[in-house]
């Protein structure tokens, strides 16, 4: 039997998504690196109380790293559209006061929760939750806000606060391209979150701009082996850049 | 006194570019940080490091050249150096709490004379975005602090002690503010350089926290 995670569609690829489920996805550093189509799935799906693990919140009243300046699709149309209960992020907020994103807006009026999380410490409890380690500490954040209510040991002449790991139920990663086997490589800086994503959720579905057969992928650069992947869906438009104004739309 | 001209942000940006020497490995905050990348060798003497795992990288693209999988932690768009790599986020922080980023140029709210930093939450705003400035924090061999000297309603932002969420403490080495260049000494802040026009009892009304004056003052040039 010739095995295949290739799936013919990005809503049949979430389509078994289920209210209150946890999601991993990038989130960093302009559209590049995040699965638009997968999102846009979830949209039409209408999931709701979902918890994202993201890098921001989706930051949907900026445009940055869209050419053109158009504002591209991220998590933020999932957060506008009240299907998020809860995001785990390091930068939940642009930096504007004056251009509040959706998020920030619905947390004001208490309809969304927030877990922050410095950077470092998001990517590091996603590695260990893909990594079977349940917690460690780290130097990062001790005497400050983000380190309140957490464990606080003095290893090596320094504080250090405990940190849990994240995992999800699903993850939605973008990746440049895959075979039908699920390995996965990646783009430029486009991979950064997306590779320790990719170990941490029980469903890991990767958006790619081209499939090609075992083999084809020099294993040498493969970052992300199949064994992690669930599902592979090609985008209908490779290296498109959705923005909100037009979708996915031709 | 307040209608003296201070340092443009491109002075602030080019001096502090001095204190970068070769062989250095930097990461550039986002904002007024980034624009110090405007005034440094982009011939590889220089170790570029962003947070989204791009190790090595140059200046802005030419228009139309912009690549969305070619950007740096602002989501701003750069070139990769020959002789760049890519990492995932889980080793660029690695390498940053590992001890391999030599200094990290962050943008600031406040600086405490013990050197500490308040740079993502300023209240009222129930929400900030620390990104990864808390990491580089503790994990960078030095911090170095970009900022204006003053809030837009003149409070001074080199102080005793924060009055804003901390982003790390005693991290921050140096500051370079519209006003001048300043040292954060185990004794406090010392100013090194000074904006042309300023005398150092000037700087120091608009300074919360005491301010010792280097014996070389020199005035802050092009």
């Amino acid at each position: 039997m010739t095995v295949s995670k290739v799936w013919p569609s990005a809503r049949e690829a979430v389509a078994d998504v289920f209210d209150g489920a946890v999601i991993m996805m990038d989130g960093f550093g302009g559209p590049g690196g995040m699965a638009q189509e997968l999102i846009l799935a979830l949209r039409e799906r209408g999931v709701r109380d979902l918890t994202i693990i993201s890098n921001t919140a989706g930051l949907d009243s900026v445009s940055f790293g869209t050419p053109g300046g158009s504002l591209p699709v991220n998590h933020g149309i999932l957060v506008a559209n009240g299907q998020v209960r809860k995001v785990i992020a390091s930068f939940p907020v642009s930096a504007s006061p004056s251009r509040p994103t959706s998020f920030e807006l619905l947390y004001r009026e208490g309809k969304v929760e927030l877990e922050l999380v410095p950077q470092g410490t998001l990517a590091e409890r996603i590695r260990a939750g893909g990594a079977g380690v349940a917690a460690f500490y780290t130097p990062t954040g001790a005497g400050t806000l983000v380190a309140e209510g957490k464990e606080v040991r003095v290893l090596d002449g320094r504080e250090h606060v405990l940190e849990t790991a994240l995992k999800a139920d699903f993850a939605c990663i973008r990746a440049w391209k895959a075979d039908r086997l699920g390995n996965l490589v990646y783009r430029g800086s486009s991979r950064n979150f997306n590779v320790p994503m990719a170990t941490a959720a029980r469903v890991v579905i990767a958006e790619v701009d081209e499939v090609v057969e075992p083999g084809e992928l020099d294993p040498e650069v493969i970052l992300t082996p199949g064994l992690y992947v669930k599902r592979v869906v090609v985008r209908r438009h490779p290296g498109k850049i959705y923005t909100r104004e037009q979708g996915a739309a031709s | 006194m307040s209608e003296k001209e201070r340092l443009s942000r491109e002075l602030m940006a080019l001096r502090l570019a001095r204190e970068l020497k070769p062989g250095m490995v930097v990461n550039l905050g986002i904002g007024m940080p980034t624009l110090v990348s405007d005034y440094i060798p982009h011939d590889g003497s220089l170790v570029l490091h962003s947070e989204n795992g791009v190790i090595g990288f140059g200046p802005t693209p030419r228009e139309g050249e912009e690549d969305p999988n070619l950007v740096n932690a602002g989501g701003g768009f750069i070139t990769l150096l020959p002789g760049g790599a890519f990492v995932s986020h889980a080793d660029a922080f690695a390498m940053i709490r590992g001890g391999h980023v030599d200094v990290a140029v962050l943008g600031g709210l406040q600086v405490s004379e013990q050197g500490d930093l308040a740079n993502w939450l300023v209240p009222p705003r129930a929400l900030g975005s620390p990104g990864g400035a808390v990491d580089l924090c503790v994990g960078a061999k030095q911090v170095f602090v970009v900022m204006e000297h003053t809030t837009r309603d003149g409070k001074p932002r080199l102080v005793s002690r924060c009055t804003y969420s901390l982003t790390g403490a005693r991290c921050v080495s140096l500051v370079m503010t519209d006003l001048g260049l300043f040292q954060v000494t185990p004794q406090g802040f010392l100013l090194r350089e000074i904006a042309p026009g300023w005398t150092a009892a000037e700087v120091r009304s608009l300074t919360e926290a005491p301010l010792a004056v280097g014996p070389e003052l020199v005035e802050v040039r092009a």
